[in-house]
């Protein structure tokens, strides 16, 4: 950020969006914060995702519709009582439709701290390719 | 002139005008907890982070989802029966290049008094942040634990 003064940070609720048909499993759908941003050679896409772990963490590629879905690992132990809560866990879904210029092949996944980093590389096709030519004898 | 006051019924005798925020936002929370078998309360307006407070026989724990925030980046503080979480959450600076197409993450600073209800061994404080949730395990003191006490027969 380049603002001089800080922003304080307000609390937003998790927005809950209506499960899908293909998610069984009860319990709630959360619509994750995302950033997407663009550069010449990539799309890099950012996701809040506290406390999911990378095993919990699907994305899924199928005609140009990339899904993110992951489950979070609720923190409690067994043994903890309810005082009081003002968020709710449950599973995050969303899905974006990518264009064709994105290299599926060389997509790259880092989740660290909650935070889900997704590089999508695009094809290489626009690079201009020097194709040097022989000389038949 | 008669004034007649029914119980109930808002007077105009205010003591302040926030009296009756204060009295709006009670009923809120009022509301908030009527759900049978719920604890979710609204939290005060404008507040980060959200927390989740769970307790067992000895300690409290409070969590909140801070993703992308380092533990090093974040100020605790126990003093009596209050936790008091701040910090700053940044996003890394992207390049300069980069043109964006969404922007919902939000960076900031917070700062958040948390009251607890009974009060805290402010030596024994851990904190651990995994995954992006923060966890504050704040033990009760021991005067507060509930005590068993055996009785005996003469």
């Amino acid at each position: 950020m380049t603002e001089t003064e800080t922003k304080s940070l307000q609390a937003k609720e998790k927005k809950e969006v209506t499960t899908p048909a293909e998610l069984t499993k009860p319990g709630l759908v959360f619509n994750p914060a995302v950033d997407i941003l663009e550069t010449e050679r990539e799309l890099t896409l950012l996701a809040d995702l506290p406390g999911v772990k990378a095993k919990d963490l699907k994305i899924d590629l199928n005609n140009n519709v990339l899904t993110l879905t992951a489950d979070e690992t609720l923190p409690e132990g067994s043994g903890e009582k309810d005082v009081f809560r003002e968020y709710r866990t449950g599973r995050y879904y969303r899905q974006f439709t990518l264009s064709d210029t994105i290299d599926q092949s060389k997509i790259e996944a880092v989740l660290k701290d909650g935070v889900l980093r997704l590089a999508l590389p695009k094809v290489e096709a626009a690079t201009p390719r020097k194709i040097t030519i022989k000389a038949g004898s | 002139m008669i004034i007649r006051r029914f119980s109930g019924l808002p007077t105009w005798d205010w003591r302040s005008p926030f009296d009756e925020l204060e009295r709006m936002r009670m009923e809120l929370d009022r509301r908030a907890g009527d759900y049978p078998g719920s604890v979710f309360r609204l939290p005060p307006a404008g507040v980060f982070p959200l927390v989740n407070v769970t307790e067992d026989q000895d300690n409290y724990y409070v969590r909140a989802e801070l993703p992308g925030v380092k533990t090093d980046e974040l100020g605790i503080s126990v003093t009596g029966d209050t936790l008091t979480l701040s910090g700053e959450r940044k996003l890394p600076e992207e390049s300069e290049k980069a043109s964006y197409h969404r922007r919902e993450r939000e960076a900031g600073s917070f700062s958040r008094v948390i009251s607890l209800p009974t009060r805290l061994d402010v030596d024994k404080v851990k904190a651990l942040a995994e995954d992006g949730v923060l966890t504050v395990v704040l033990p009760k003191a021991e005067s507060a634990k509930p005590r068993q006490i055996a009785v005996k027969s003469s």
